[in-house]
């Protein structure tokens, strides 16, 4: 067993935001996913005040180890999630984190009030990796502009609160320790690294319609578990870390950083049964080599 | 049909060459039949995304060819890292397949026939539907346009077929599109059933548009997950919003769409 945020958890895999959708996932391959559901809890793509398209097509560029996104967060808004897609993500077998964005402290705050009365909702996940249109600073890249956004925010439910933090930053520790001053109950990382795809038949022009996009895919577990490190030894909060992890043996280097709970990403789209693997994989390991026992895994 | 949830590790029967294409053949005892137009996706067991610095790393999407109590076929043509690796495999080889997935064709329903009508190696998902059309006594003519000579081999793969190349090294010296506008101009009482490259596919959709024949345009995309996951093979939608194609397609009704784009 494993705990987060008064969340008792079967295991210490979850997935990462916006890389496995419940619902579709439900329709590709029926109730077997709910047989075996690949997750210890389930955390929800990113969801905003109003709806979003996404961005433009192309999206995706595969790259050594890897993949560029450029999704641009697609998501049916903060009324339509709650009437249409909460009571199915109700269905799913373990508990449900929801993972939202604002762009400025008041939208943060409409979202945190209307989640925090459902009880099909164990926790929320706040998505950082975003500028505050108010100030122009991205919430999650500077300690001080988090600490602001958080103070005015944190009130507005008593869910526990996990803030999703970016890797494109200069010091993420120290935006951790500002997030957990300002009542973060816990921190996950790392968000996907900031980078660009040159179009093949345009040079100098993107690939991707978005523009730029985020990196994910094992070419980044090795900054992953760096950031988680840093992180881990800076809180006293728990950490959710993730980043490339594509066997039990990396969820261990995560745990072995300091992580309590280990996402799984991009490796679920090779296969999406990915995190059930991984898990049974970390189980096999730690009952061989005694070296952190399941039963007295970090917990909080 | 739902697919079996995760990935399952399948073993190549059978590569063979067909014209500038390969044909692989895996039996799949597990798997449940696909319905004509739904895809898997494809990676080979070794070699595939091992290396630090080696491509490829996601799975790619493929429309099954046919699906017999054999095995599942696919046919691929090498254009790039991952359908090299493809290529490559022989018998005894892993596959790693998820699927079928997404949605397959419909039937053309009363006072109307299907017309097949693809290009390069987007015939693969007409093949099956031309085998589900014939044995249920229905006619399927198909029109398919290759490059060259080479790649006009792969019209073995279907029946009744009327061929056109690029360079006119077989069959009409042209564009399929030309013989699907003669085709609907001697009898429009068509479904029209495509497949092929993005040029192709909205040259087939404003043609079907202009003469109100209704089409299913089985579409591609780069996919990184092919079960609705990474939001990463969408297209715009006639109503302004994107759809996934993995999950509300890879067969779409053309109405539907709105311009196919070039990528």
């Amino acid at each position: 067993m494993t705990a987060l945020c008064q969340l008792d958890l079967a295991h210490p895999i979850v997935n990462g935001s916006g890389t496995f959708d419940a619902i579709a996932a439900r329709r590709a391959f029926g109730e077997a996913l709910l047989d075996d559901f690949p997750f210890a809890a389930f955390v929800s793509k990113t969801i905003t005040v109003h709806p979003r398209a996404g961005n433009p097509p192309p999206r995706l560029w595969e790259t050594p180890a890897g993949m560029i996104n450029s999704i641009g967060l697609p998501n049916k808004g903060l009324e339509r999630y709650l009437a249409e897609d909460l009571p199915q993500l109700a269905e799913l077998p373990v508990p449900l984190v929801t993972n939202v964005m604002g762009s400025t402290a008041a939208e943060i705050a409409t979202l945190l009030e209307a989640l925090d009365d459902r009880d099909e909702i164990a926790a929320v996940e706040l998505n950082v990796s975003c500028p505050n249109i108010t100030t122009g600073l991205d919430i999650g890249a500077d300690p001080a502009e988090l600490s602001a956004v958080l103070r005015e925010v944190r009130g507005r439910t008593a869910k526990p609160l996990i803030v999703k933090l970016t890797p494109n930053t200069a010091d993420v520790a120290a935006v951790a320790e500002a997030a957990e001053a300002s009542g973060a109950d816990a921190v996950s990382l790392i968000n996907t690294l900031r980078a660009f795809a040159p179009d093949p038949g345009r040079p100098g022009e993107p690939w991707l319609g978005g523009g730029t996009g985020g990196l994910s895919g094992p070419a980044i577990r090795a900054v992953a578990l760096a950031q988680v490190a840093a992180v881990a030894c800076r809180v006293s909060i728990p950490v959710v870390g993730m980043g490339g992890v594509q066997t039990g043996q990396h969820a261990a280097q995560f745990l072995e950083a300091g992580a309590t709970l280990v996402g799984v990403g991009t490796e679920s789209f090779r296969d999406p049964a990915a995190g059930a693997r991984i898990s049974r994989e970390l189980h096999d390991l730690f009952a061989k080599s005694g070296a952190i026992d399941r039963s007295t895994a970090p917990n909080v | 049909m739902t697919a079996p949830f995760g990935r399952r590790r399948l073993e190549i029967a059978e590569n063979r060459e067909v014209g500038a294409y390969r044909v692989m053949r895996a039996p799949d005892p597990d798997g449940p039949a696909p319905a004509p137009g739904q895809f898997y996706m494809l990676a080979a067991a070794d070699r595939w995304g091992g290396g630090e610095e080696e491509r490829p790393f996601l799975p790619r999407a493929f429309s099954v060819l046919r699906a017999t109590a054999a095995g599942l076929e696919f046919m691929i043509e090498d254009v790039g890292p991952g359908t090299r690796r493809l290529c490559e495999l022989r018998p005894g080889d892993g596959l790693w397949v998820t699927g079928p997935l997404g949605i397959g064709f419909t039937g053309p329903g009363v006072g109307r026939t299907a017309l097949l009508c693809g290009g390069g190696v987007g015939i693969a998902p007409l093949a099956i539907w031309q085998d589900a059309l014939l044995a249920t006594g229905k006619e399927a003519p198909a029109l398919v346009g290759f490059r060259d000579a080479s790649h006009a081999e792969g019209a073995a793969l279907l029946q009744a077929v009327q061929i056109a190349t690029d360079d006119g090294s077989a069959g009409h010296h042209g564009l399929v599109t030309e013989l699907l506008a003669a085709a609907l101009a001697a009898d429009p009482r068509r479904v029209v059933y495509t497949c092929g490259p993005p040029a192709m596919l909205e040259a087939v959709r404003a043609i079907c548009a202009d003469l109100a024949v209704p089409a299913l345009l089985a579409l591609e995309s780069a996919m990184a997950c092919g079960f609705g996951a990474c939001f990463g093979c969408v297209v715009s939608a006639a109503d302004g919003s994107y759809i996934r194609i993995c999950l509300d397609g890879p067969v779409v009704d053309a109405e539907r769409l709105m311009e196919i784009p070039a990528h």
